[in-house]
Parts: structure tokens; C-alpha cells; sequence
């Protein structure tokens, strides 16, 4: 166990090192490009032993990664904001082809006006392509994440691509000391798994075929519903990660919520200047809490009401829109959550960060007062409302 | 009646060497191709361009497979006889 300085983006290199992957295929892309590097002088100077494929396109590196990955190699690419959509159409053939590959989003605002900076509009746009989806908070569990991320993916009652979102520049351009795991540890824990469906000349396969009205539907179940089961298997794995390494994460991080007059509910990098800001509104006298969700699919319905049911009130933060909807898509789901498990717990939405404009610490308490009055009121005037626009 | 979700192999990987000839195009059809062989000169115009291919020769005979034709079209409009002509399948 090495503690080293590494940046969000170095420090999936690292894991991705340590994990000992087949093949990389990538593209670099602002905020993510440091990662790619690193990885390509890992294998230019023979510290790791893969194929690297400088593909022209994400288009064409999630292609490489999801073939290479029906050969049975272990797979790792990563992305951000336009290349992630010009991965879109890739993201579902790769899920419903059930293939583990692991995927790194440096996530970042989508043009235009164009914008290199920091919100998730990027993967909210990909959220039903059927990958399992993870966000950190920091570099160490970047780490961490990717080091779960292939266990979880080449699980046999798994086998679905995962993908581990970190925020533009907050993270990945941000040095921590990230305590790492010896090599042999990693593999010890994550080890290489041979599936029994590969590409194989001696034993040819049909990989990707057409599936006709007849076929199509029980296919697309059949993903559907492993990306479901795919729960107890994330658990288990953060566990067991917790038993070797001493850091367990959850699905998400509760911070003062038992007594909680409001929570507020956050995704990604935020998550530690929300708790930071809950523990001095404590110290004045609010009752406010912070859960910072960390697994967004499989989405943890159930588990997030019981944290929230008891609360006065709800206020989900999203760095992401859905124009012309109700609200942004994280609430939806929080929401739609509560009144399916008849909590009675009313939420709002407030809408903040995009393309990189910072949610400073008054930012976060204009957010919990709105929480709070929402509590106090025991009535929502406004679902939806941004933070920070100077509209 | 489809298979069950457990009978399909994960990803809809298919076992089979040419599994895709199970998948009877012919059905897709509203029109069939007939050949008129009192006209076919035999020349292989409609076998060259058959996009399926669903016309092979058979003793020496350009002949139409029902099972995979999807009534296009291309080889009544091709024919440079006018042998090949398309008719409408009774319901």
C-alpha cells in the first residue's frame, strides 16, 4: 500500500495499470486527455503490456473496446461530454451485447456555445444506454471505483459495461495523495475472468446479430434486466473492497440526515462542499443533511427514500437540465422514488453549476434555506429553480 | 411463439453457423416474382442482381426461392424480356 500524488484523471491511469488491462482504445478530449496520455506512456515504456489503439473517433474507440472485448480481452476507454455522444449509438449495441467494458467519463458540459468545463449534461444525455453508472467525489475513489468497476463488469451474473463519471477539472485535473493497492492485490481482487461466449475462429460465433421481432425484445429484457440484478453484485464488491482496503463507499454518502429538517441530495464532486456547509448550518442551528448519490444505475430507489422519508424536505441539486421537462432528471427519479415507496416527503429541484460556473459555499446555503422553508411551509411553490444564473 | 429469455444465449450471441437462413424472408412479401419460361432467354440478368440472392439455376432453369424472395421487384424490372412479372399474393 503506496500513498502517490495523482490527479482524478492519473489516477485511473494508475488503477487501469494495475489491473493489468488487454486493450485501451481512446481518443483524447479536454478534460479527459491526461488520462489517455498517461496511459499510452505506460505502454510506450513497457510498464503495461496492451494494445493501444489511437483510434480517429470515440465513435470508433468505444467500437474497438466492445469488439476487443468480444475477443475476451480485458478493456478499459474513457471519454468526455461531445465524444461521449458521439459514442451514443455504441453505449446501447455495447450493453445490450452484454460486454464488460469499463469506461471513464471526465464529465463536462455539451455545446453550445462551446464549453469545456464542468457539468453532467454529458451523461445524463447517455443515462438509458443501459450501462451501470457510477460518480466520485475524489481522486481516491476514482481510484477505488475503477479497481470495482472490473469485478463488478466481468461478474458472470453481471456482464455490463460500467462506467465510473468524475468531474471535469474538479477532479481531473485536481492532485490528492491517493492511497493505492499493491498490483497483486488488485488482481487478487479483481482477477481476469474468461467468459465462455468469445470470439474464437476455432469456434465461430455470431456476435451482434440482427434480432428480428421474433428475437429482439427478450435480448433487450435480457440486458434490462441483468443491469437490475447487477445491485447485490455492486454491493458485495464495494464490501469486499472495503475489507482489503479499509474504504467502503455505499451506494451513496448520508451526512446528518436522521434528524434532518431538509436534505440535499447531490450527485459527483459537490457532495464534499455540501457536508461541508451542512456541518457549519449545524453549528448555527439548521437541522440540514447532505446525501451525495454515488451508483446512479442501477438507480437505488428504494434505499434513497428510506434515507429520505423521514426528512421535511427534499432539494436535489443537478448540474444537468432536461429542457421542457417538469424537472431535471435526477429529481425526476428522487421524486418519482418518494411516491412510488409513499413517502410524503416534499422535494424541489435546483438546477446549478452549469458549464462550470462554481456552487460556492453561499450557493449551497441559499439551497438549504429553500429546503428549509419548504420544510417550515410543508408546501412546494416552485419545483424547479436555478442557482447561480444571473437571469 | 419466441423463445424464452433463458433460451437465448447472453448478448444474443448466436451458435449456429448460418443461423440467419432460419429467418424466412419470403414472409416479408406482397408480391412474388413468377418467370415465364416460355419467354426466359436465360441470360442471368435477374440472378446477378437478386439482392437476397433468392434466384439460383437449377437444370439449367433461372428459378425463384420462395422462402427468401421478398418480392422487390428488381428482377421483373431488370428482365431484358419482360419474362419475370410480379403477383400479388392472395391474402
Amino acid at each position: 500500500m503506496k500513498k502517490i500524488l495523482l490527479s482524478g484523471n492519473t489516477s485511473l491511469s494508475y488503477a487501469v495499470k494495475q489491473l493489468d488491462v488487454d486493450v485501451i482504445s481512446a481518443y483524447p478530449i479536454t478534460p479527459q486527455t491526461t488520462m489517455v496520455e498517461k496511459l499510452s506512456e505506460y505502454v510506450a515504456n513497457g510498464e503495461l503490456d496492451a494494445e493501444f489503439i489511437p483510434v480517429e473517433s470515440e465513435h470508433s474507440a468505444l467500437t474497438a473496446a466492445l469488439a476487443a472485448s468480444a475477443a475476451g480481452a480485458r478493456v478499459f476507454t474513457s471519454t468526455s461530454s461531445q465524444g461521449l455522444l458521439l459514442m451514443h449509438e455504441i453505449l446501447f449495441i455495447t450493453a445490450t451485447m452484454r460486454m464488460p467494458v469499463v469506461m471513464g467519463i471526465a464529465d463536462r458540459a455539451i455545446s453550445a456555445p462551446i464549453n469545456i468545463w464542468n457539468d453532467h449534461s454529458d451523461i445524463m444525455a447517455q443515462r438509458d444506454a443501459g450501462w451501470i453508472c457510477f460518480f466520485a467525489e475524489s481522486a481516491q475513489e476514482a481510484y477505488d471505483k475503477t479497481i470495482q468497476a472490473y469485478r463488478i463488469a466481468e461478474d458472470e451474473n453481471v456482464h455490463i459495461p460500467v462506467n465510473l463519471n468524475f468531474d471535469g477539472f474538479i477532479l481531473t485535473h485536481t492532485y490528492e495523495p491517493v492511497t493505492t493497492l499493491d498490483d497483486e492485490q488488485v488482481l487478487k481482487y479483481a482477477p481476469k475472468k474468461v467468459r465462455s461466449l468469445v470470439l474464437d475462429p476455432k469456434k465461430p460465433y455470431t456476435f451482434g446479430a440482427l434480432g428480428s421481432p421474433e428475437y429482439y425484445f427478450e435480448a433487450k429484457y435480457q440486458a434490462v434486466k441483468a443491469l437490475e440484478n447487477s445491485f447485490e453484485t455492486i454491493v458485495k464488491a464495494d464490501k469486499e473492497y472495503g475489507d482489503i482496503s479499509g474504504r467502503e463507499y455505499g451506494i451513496f454518502n448520508d451526512y446528518m440526515t436522521e434528524d434532518a429538517d431538509t436534505i440535499l441530495v447531490s450527485l459527483g464532486s459537490i457532495g464534499g462542499s455540501v457536508r461541508e456547509i451542512a456541518r457549519r448550518m449545524r453549528r448555527d442551528g439548521a437541522k440540514v443533511g447532505s446525501l451525495s448519490l454515488k451508483l446512479f444505475r442501477p438507480f437505488p430507489a428504494k434505499q434513497i427514500v428510506d434515507a429520505l422519508s423521514k426528512a421535511g424536505s427534499v432539494v436535489v441539486l443537478e448540474k444537468a437540465t432536461s429542457p421542457g421537462a417538469l424537472a431535471g432528471p435526477l429529481y425526476m427519479e428522487v421524486q418519482a422514488s418518494l411516491k412510488t415507496f409513499d413517502a410524503k416527503t416534499p422535494a424541489i429541484n435546483v438546477i446549478a453549476g452549469l458549464g462550470g460556473r462554481d456552487i460556492g459555499p453561499e450557493d449551497i446555503r441559499v439551497m438549504f434555506n429553500k429546503g428549509l422553508k419548504v420544510a417550515s411551509q410543508k408546501r412546494v411553490d416552485t419545483i424547479m429553480e436555478y442557482v447561480g444564473v444571473n437571469a | 411463439m419466441p423463445k424464452k429469455v433463458s433460451e437465448i444465449d447472453e448478448g444474443f450471441v448466436l451458435k449456429t453457423p448460418l443461423s440467419s437462413m432460419q429467418t424466412k424472408t419470403g414472409t416479408w412479401r406482397a408480391f412474388r416474382a413468377v418467370i415465364d419460361y416460355n419467354k426466359c432467354i436465360t441470360c442471368g440478368i435477374c440472378w446477378s442482381l437478386c439482392p437476397e440472392p433468392a434466384i439460383y439455376l437449377k437444370d439449367n432453369k433461372y428459378t425463384v426461392d420462395y422462402d427468401y424472395c421478398k418480392g422487390c421487384g428488381i428482377c421483373a424490372q431488370e428482365c431484358p424480356v419482360k419474362a419475370i412479372s410480379m403477383v400479388r399474393e392472395s391474402d
